[in-house]
């Protein structure tokens, strides 16, 4: 029973086609067959948050969507954050994460970004409760999540 | 791959999904936002042979304030539902609620359909569609038919759907004058499963004592349990802070019986009923009594 099924997904303004088991997760499609493992996968079941990607612009875990379904949309990951050209310079949350300490070993980060850059545009001036709210959806076992609430602050230009 | 096999349908429409739900019998699940199916999937908890994605079948995703009431399709998001202005002014008790399912990331995808049909016993979805009296319509091989809330339920992770069934609309019926509401929960952390969960409707008399309380409880038991004693003690009552009281008392101690697990203790969920029945009581007395000015 291996079923093939042809999709066209835009990842990061860039268009693929493949032919995909339908079995295939979106996360494991995007590191193993476009190479594009900036999503990470921690705990396949929608806790950890590490996955999270955008789809249409809104954060999903992409360990909890089949690469079949995803045919047809538009998603976002982690590379495609920082300005193109390949050059040095990152988002402007990506800057704030490595300013305020918002990581340590990095894994969860991806995930978070992609959670925080739709918060953002939506609560360009989030309070702090409602930070540690939009961060729930992420575990992190290194920063204690201090810096990480620090760093949205200092993307969203709010007052510590 | 971490899904066993399986083959893969997208249908366009209801009757290609319930076609191909019936060619395949008991051997198919429908797929609605994955979000409870997938991780069931992936840690291979669940096999089915055959997925049928509703994903694509449009006509399923909508949130319409008719004349019976709240129509709400199956396939809606829950994202949608929790930013629908339809909800909060015809459902407020469901809008309340919303934000307290998982995490937007999840909402973004999971559907009330799926949340109603899961069926699990710490859901939010189930026990505010029991307190609001919701009617399901569902679609099977057999025709279609309403289902009450109150005998959709049927245990853990089990409703009254059969297997060649799907879930259509969920419908909350107009609320009555002079009616509050309120939601609360407890859960160790935002987003997280609720150790205990309580949905309370009360509509007050012109006299302003209660003449009808619905209070629902979740994470309890085997569902989403309706508190019919606690209900019972406040008919025709003066809603005081005492009589609120003797009624959460009541629900906690008469109409649950919680479990123990690595979550919570009994004992806990039981204090934890109480303590949530009664805040939720006297927010929705005050919401009522505003109604009715
Ligand atoms: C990390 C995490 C945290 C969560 N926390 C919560 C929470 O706090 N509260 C809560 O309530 N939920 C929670 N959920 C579950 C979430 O709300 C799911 O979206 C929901 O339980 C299932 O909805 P779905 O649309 O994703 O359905 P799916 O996962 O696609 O389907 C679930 C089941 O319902 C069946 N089904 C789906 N649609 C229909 C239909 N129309 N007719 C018949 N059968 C159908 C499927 O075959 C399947 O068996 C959480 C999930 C995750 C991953
Ligand atoms: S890998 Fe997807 S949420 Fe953990
Ligand atoms: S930085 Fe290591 S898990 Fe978050």
């Amino acid at each position: 029973m291996d079923q093939q099924v042809p999709i066209g997904v835009t990842v990061n303004g860039v268009r693929h086609e493949r032919a995909v088991e339908p079995r295939l997760l979106l996360s494991d499609f995007l590191r193993h067959e476009l190479g594009l493992t900036g999503t990470h996968v921690g705990c396949e079941h929608g806790v950890c948050g590490a996955c999270t990607v955008l789809l249409d612009g809104d954060a999903v875990r992409s360990c909890l969507i089949l690469a079949v379904q995803a045919d047809g949309h538009e998603l976002v990951t982690v590379e495609g954050l920082a300005p193109p050209g390949g050059g040095d310079e990152l988002h402007p949350l990506q800057a704030a994460f490595r300013e305020a300490h918002g990581l340590q070993c990095g894994f969860c980060t991806p995930g978070f970004l992609m959670t925080l850059v739709p918060f953002l545009r939506e609560h360009p001036h989030p309070s702090e409760p409602e930070i540690r709210e939009a961060l729930s959806g992420h575990l992190c076992r290194c920063t204690g999540y201090q810096g990480i609430v620090a760093a949205v602050r200092l993307a969203a230009g709010s007052a510590p | 791959m971490k899904p066993a096999p399986f083959a893969y349908h997208r249908p366009a429409t209801l009757d290609e999904a319930l076609a191909l739900l019936a060619e395949h019998g008991g051997e198919a699940k429908p797929l609605a936002g994955g979000q409870s199916l997938i991780p069931a999937m992936n840690f291979r908890l669940a096999r089915p042979a055959v997925l049928v994605d509703l994903n694509r079948v449009a006509e399923l995703g909508y949130v319409r304030a008719g004349r019976d009431g709240l129509q709400i399709g199956a396939m809606t998001r829950q994202r949608a539902v929790e930013r629908s202005d339809a909800v909060r002014s015809a459902a407020p008790l469901l809008a309340e609620a919303m934000p307290f399912i998982a995490h937007p990331q999840i909402r973004n995808r999971g559907t009330v359909g799926g949340s109603l049909a899961h069926a699990d016993p710490a859901a939010e979805l189930p026990a505010v569609m029991l307190a609001l009296e919701a009617r399901f319509r569902a679609r099977g091989p057999q025709g279609e038919r309403w289902i009450p809330a109150g005998e959709f339920f049927t245990g853990i992770l089990e409703t009254a759907l059969g297997p060649d069934e799907l879930l259509l609309e969920v419908v909350v019926p107009k609320s009555p004058a002079r009616t509050g509401y309120a939601f609360a929960e407890l859960a160790r952390r935002r987003g997280d499963y609720a150790l205990v969960g309580v949905a309370a409707r009360v509509t007050l008399d012109r006299r302003g004592r209660c003449q009808a309380a619905r209070i629902t409880l979740f994470s309890v038991g085997d569902g989403p349990v309706l508190a019919a004693a606690a209900a019972a003690m406040l008919d025709g009552q003066e809603p005081s802070p005492e009589a609120m009281r003797a009624a959460a008392d009541a629900a906690a101690q008469r109409d649950i019986d919680p479990p123990s697990d690595i979550h919570a203790s009994a004992a806990y969920r039981r204090r934890l009923a109480a303590v949530l029945t009664r805040r939720a009581l006297a927010r929705a007395v005050e919401r009522a009594a505003q109604a009715s000015q």
